[in-house]
């Protein structure tokens, strides 16, 4: 005989505002099965648990149902405490009576019934519950970090040394990502090569960290504790285990023309090349879509030169499985290509240049040896106009976000070039400056009262070329509108921060949400940053929305303090909605006919084979059987089985049409 | 095929020479343009900073005229006319409370689906398949296409591929056997309808226009839109007055500039109506072998 | 002076996605009509269309179905399964003469609250525009055994 105890939570007044509670407490007094019923303030508070628990102990309740915020919020909170009382906590169910009724709907009679008719429904569902007891998985303690840049490596270095193996993959032939073709960093103008490559380095080193690079995630499958990740190692053409990184090959590689991707095309790089001279592995890859051997079958000169023979032109792409029981995500971002604003020029005016072009013209280890030139002709520009916001925070061009780290960087530009150019002059055309980080505002105030940077609001409206200088349309909005003609000798455009390309196909791999900027979701903006709503997948970096190195750093080292958690014991224990095929006495054993049709549908290949014999052996029939520890519980096999021989613990078919039912009849 | 034809006030008066060397051309090549019967004025600027109803009113009644006289498929040679109609046509198919109203106020049915053509677009879709029989000049010159405004905003009903920078014009007058430039002024604004209340402004902002071009070479500009040529050829000398420089090159609709290479005469393409003279042009032209 | 016609509309919907929704409504204070309560799954691929049918039959005079966005379903499929499944019911209904206007099927997301609140209050009025649901209602016994009896005598 049930005997189920209501509590009807006020929240403060959130619920209480609109919903008369007390009268909601008193008719669900009245319900058939429910022992006791009674409403007060703050239900999740320390007094409320104890209110609670007291209660089941002493009206002896078999189930409760606690009518307040939404069971997203508070259903663990009370399901412990039904525990501490002595019952089984799955006798436990919440009433959403504030985010779906008392927050979005004006106090009334209709809005106290309606918190009326919901608290029935779940009291007919909970006396339809059963005992479930939580089901333990075992826990593989080793994370897969998919990115090298530096939330990755950040990311892979908090996890190593907590004790736990690192797989790294990065698609790149060295780890480093967009950090390591900075010149300097804001705002303290630190070398960013200097800082970041002995990070690199401890990761190629760490005992606890395997570095697979020129690699890239092919398939995910599993769930959290237990990731069964395909990894492809593209054709290196290169034995790692025979080269030593003495750079003969690259040396002597006669095709020498083939635009560089590190130096964002303002330079040339060979057919077999390392990236950039501090690269890890400093190992080079073949270019097969650029390289002679493979393109015409010629040439050949690397394999000669090199001591070791390790260059090996048959090596083909490698598949590996690994298991993992957590994987963070540090794929960073991309530039917006700006074919994408014609109006400026880009790529059809040689002279005018992205951000990160520019950061390798000021690079010492760049295609112009740090020396800020005009990629023309050359020449040092004697005037630079930096153009902030282009594309981010308009509509027209589809970019309505901010992309955070441009009013940074282009103070810093205009800083680098006024420093090695003290007679050049320098223009930003800004809309807003967005300083706020620590010692931020104070970095963009030196580029303005020191070096003497011009900062004009407004926007550019057209760039043109003309007598080999470039004429740059803008406008001064702080000085009524005018119009600002300027003469320039190179531009470089602050363009929108954009995912990484590959985003998307990644994110349907492993099936964590995105936005319709191929950002990647969080499971909360505010207070889960660094999770997603898929278990065990983790958010590092840019990936998830354009941020600074600090962000990036502090939130891979989150991201891996919840990886580290996950790891902390050698089993993870999961909820027990789970579906369960039904087993009976003999004859039947079971009345599943062994359609499979579950099989089938399971996303999770969580249904198994079982072979129902009798007591000599012989195989009566072959039905379907659930693995608990695989189920994920969303109970498709439940809406398809024929004959309703399968069903899902928390959610079975008695339970949701006892639902159904007690909302519609009062 | 019957194709719709709507001059609009401009083709009939200041612009004649845009409607005749329209015809010479379509007539060359065998089509037949009908104009619409009973046609009115598209509202133009006036309407639409008047009141917002009858900017959509006005082109509606036309576009309704067209329908109903089976007309799948108009030609609409004016810029402002174009644009009008195009942002009536825009406004109408998406809100069918604003058609309702709109077909309350001009007594007649937006039924049809009318689809309404550029000069360019009517160009490329029913003169370029036959037209390369009748190249027989070759217009041997830098020529500046010069695309204005209406053409290339709002960003719903732009006629172009390219609003920073379209190359429709261009691609005819390839045809036509002239070198079409790279320039940065095609889509800038010539001073419109201030030609008449601020003829100053005009003079600066057609004559940076002019200076560009030439500043590139260009012998000469080819536009679509009657009031681009007025402001860059009628105004011709207060742009002088205001560069304080002798800026000589004409202006050819881009009608006039095929007709030339189709070998049309010059009276008949009407090029004596303009007032920077075309003579340059037309020694230009180069004879193709046979 | 008559009471509008308030209809009873149940909403079936996945707990990632469309409660989560509707969660990020309440959080926002969005204001909504009040004539939808909402049944919590953990996947549409966990509906069966039957309890559908159960709603009608007990006064539902409309339902609403609702869950993950296609490609983005906590469970990879489940949205898939609901989807295929609801087109063949809906095709089925529609033979049997059933208006299947009075099922609204959608997908929000977690983070479209404000589209929830937009969808409960046009379902709302859309059904309101039907008036109630009264064809398909269970016999009465007495109902029942006159039409045996009539039956009988023929």
């Amino acid at each position: 005989m049930a005997r189920i105890g209501v509590f009807i939570c006020h929240c403060g007044e959130n619920i209480s505002a609109t919903v008369d509670v007390a009268k909601v407490a008193e008719k669900a007094g009245k319900l058939s099965g429910v022992a006791f019923s009674v409403d007060y303030k703050y239900m999740c508070s320390d007094p409320g648990q104890t209110l609670i628990i007291e209660a089941i102990k002493k009206h002896k309740l078999t189930g409760i149902v606690v009518a307040a915020c939404s069971p997203r919020m508070h259903e663990g909170t009370f399901r412990k405490a039904a525990e501490k009382a002595g019952i089984n906590p799955y006798f436990c169910e919440m009433a959403n009576i504030r985010e779906q009724v008392s927050w979005v709907h004006p106090k009334s009679d209709t809005t106290t019934q309606k918190a009326l008719d919901i608290v029935r429904t779940l009291v007919e569902k909970v006396k339809k519950n059963t005992a479930l007891f939580p089901i333990k998985v075992p826990v593989t303690k080793t994370a897969l970090v998919i990115g090298g840049g530096i939330a990755g490596i950040q990311a892979a270095l908090d996890i190593a040394n907590a004790g736990h193996q690192v797989i790294m993959v990065e698609k790149k032939p060295s780890i480093g990502g967009h950090m390591s073709q900075l010149s300097e960093t804001f705002p303290t103008l630190d070398c960013s090569q200097c800082i970041l490559t002995p990070r690199m380095v401890e990761v190629a080193q760490h005992p606890n960290i395997t570095l697979h690079t020129y690699a890239e995630v092919e398939s995910v499958s599993g769930f959290v504790g237990n990731f069964d990740v395909k990894i492809k190692m593209k054709a290196k053409s290169v034995d790692y285990s025979k080269c030593t990184g003495c750079g003969a090959c690259w040396q002597k590689c006669p095709s020498k023309k083939i635009p560089d991707e590190f130096n964002e095309g303002m330079g040339f790089r060979t057919a077999i090349y390392s990236p950039f001279p501090q690269a890890v592995p400093n190992k080079p890859v073949i270019d097969r879509l650029n390289c002679t051997w493979f393109l015409k079958g010629k040439c050949g000169l690397c394999t000669k030169i090199c001591p070791t023979g390790a260059i090996n032109y048959d090596a083909v792409d490698e598949f590996i499985d690994v298991k993992v029981g957590a994987i963070v995500t540090a794929t960073g971002f991309d530039l917006k290509h700006a074919d994408f604003f014609p109006e400026y020029g880009y790529g059809k005016f040689k002279d005018v240049i992205d951000g990160m072009q520019f950061e390798r013209l000021a690079s010492a280890s760049g295609p112009t040896a740090g020396e800020i030139r005009r990629p023309s002709d050359g020449k040092i520009p004697e005037k630079i106009v930096f153009v902030a916001c282009a594309g981010s925070r308009d509509k027209a061009k589809g970019i309505e976000y901010c992309s955070k780290i441009c009013c940074m960087y282009t103070a810093k530009h205009a800083m680098l070039y006024k420093h090695k150019n003290h007679e050049g002059k320098a223009y930003v055309f800004y809309m807003d400056i967005r300083a706020a980080g620590k010692d931020y505002d104070e970095f963009v105030r030196r580029a303005i009262e020191e070096d003497e940077v011009q900062y004009i609001r407004g926007r550019v409206s057209r760039i043109y070329e003309k007598n080999e200088k470039l004429i740059v349309k803008g406008v001064d909005t702080l000085m009524n509108g005018e119009p600002v003609d300027i003469e320039a000798d190179m531009v470089v455009l602050a363009t929108a921060v954009v995912a990484n390309i590959e985003a998307e196909s990644l994110a349907q791999k492993l099936h964590i949400s995105y936005n319709k900027h191929k950002f990647f979701a969080e499971a909360h903006p505010k207070l889960k940053p660094v999770e997603t709503n898929t278990a065990g997948i983790m958010l590092a970096g840019a990936c998830q929305s354009a941020k600074d190195i600090p962000e990036s750093v502090s939130q891979a080292s989150a991201s891996a303090s919840k990886v580290i958690g996950l790891f902390s014991s050698s089993e993870l224990t999961r909820e027990p909605i789970v579906a369960v095929v039904n087993r009976q006495a003999p004859p039947n054993y079971t009345s599943c006919t062994g359609c499979l049709l579950c099989q089938e549908v399971c996303p999770y290949h969580a249904i198994e084979t079982e072979e129902i014999k009798d007591r000599a052996g012989n195989v009566l029939k072959v039905v379907a059987r659930v693995n608990a520890g695989l189920c994920q519980g969303c109970g498709t096999c439940v809406a398809m089985c024929r004959n309703k021989s399968i069903d899902l613990q928390g959610f079975s078919n008695d339970q949701m049409l006892s639902e159904v039912m007690a909302l519609l009849n009062s | 095929m019957k194709i719709g034809y709507y001059p609009g006030c401009s083709l009939e008066g200041s612009s004649k020479e845009y409607n005749d060397s329209l015809f010479a051309v379509a007539e060359k090549c065998g089509v037949t343009l009908e104009e619409i019967k009973d046609w009115s004025c598209c509202g133009a600027s006036a309407a639409h900073n008047l009141n917002h109803d009858l900017s959509l009113a006005l082109p509606a009644r036309t576009l309704a005229l067209a329908g109903s006289q089976g007309f799948a498929e108009i030609v609409v040679p004016c810029a402002a006319c174009y644009s009008r109609l195009a942002s009536t046509n825009h406004e109408i198919s998406e809100n069918v409370t604003v058609k309702t109203k709109i077909e309350g106020y001009i007594d007649l049915k937006l039924t049809a689906d009318v689809k309404i053509l550029t000069v360019f677009e009517f160009l490329q879709k029913y003169i370029f398949p036959t037209v390369d029989k009748h190249i027989v000049n070759k217009l041997n010159q830098k020529a500046a296409c010069y695309y204005g405004c209406l053409y290339t905003r709002p960003k719903e009903t732009a006629a172009v591929d390219q609003i920073e920078n379209p190359m429709e014009m261009d691609e005819v007058m390839v045809k036509a056997g002239a070198t079409p430039i790279d320039w940065a002024f095609k889509t800038e604004c010539c001073g419109a309808g201030l030609s008449v209340s601020r003829t100053d402004i005009v003079a600066k902002l057609s004559g940076k226009i002019l200076e560009a071009a030439a500043d590139r070479g260009a012998e000469s500009i080819v536009v679509a839109c009657p009031m681009c040529h007025m402001n860059l050829d009628m105004r011709r000398p207060e742009i002088k007055k205001q560069l304080k420089k002798d800026i000589n090159i004409p202006v050819l609709f881009i009608t006039q500039a095929l007709g030339l290479s189709m070998g049309i005469p010059a009276d008949k393409l009407g090029l004596n109506k303009h007032y920077v003279s075309t003579n340059k042009v037309v020694n230009c032209i180069v004879k193709m072998e046979a | 002076m008559s009471e509008q016609f308030e209809p009873k509309i149940v909403a079936f919907v996945c707990n990632w996605c469309t409660y989560a929704g509707a969660d990020l409504a309440g959080t926002s204070r969005t204001k909504y009509a009040t004539n939808v309560s909402i049944i919590r799954f953990p996947c549409t691929g966990r509906i069966d269309f039957m309890l559908l049918m159960k709603a009608f039959e007990n006064g539902a005079d409309g339902i609403i179905v609702s869950g993950c966005h296609p490609n983005d379903c906590h469970y990879t499929s489940g949205n898939f399964h609901a989807r295929r499944r609801w087109i063949v019911f809906r095709s089925l209904l529609d033979f049997m003469g059933f208006d299947t206007d009075r099922i609204t099927f959608s997908w929000v997301s977690a983070a479209e609250g404000t589209k929830w609140a937009s969808l409960v209050n046009e379902t709302t009025e859309k059904i309101r525009a039907k008036g109630a649901f009264t064809e398909f209602k269970n016999l009465d016994l007495e109902t029942f055994n006159r039409l045996h009896d009539e039956a009988i005598a023929k």
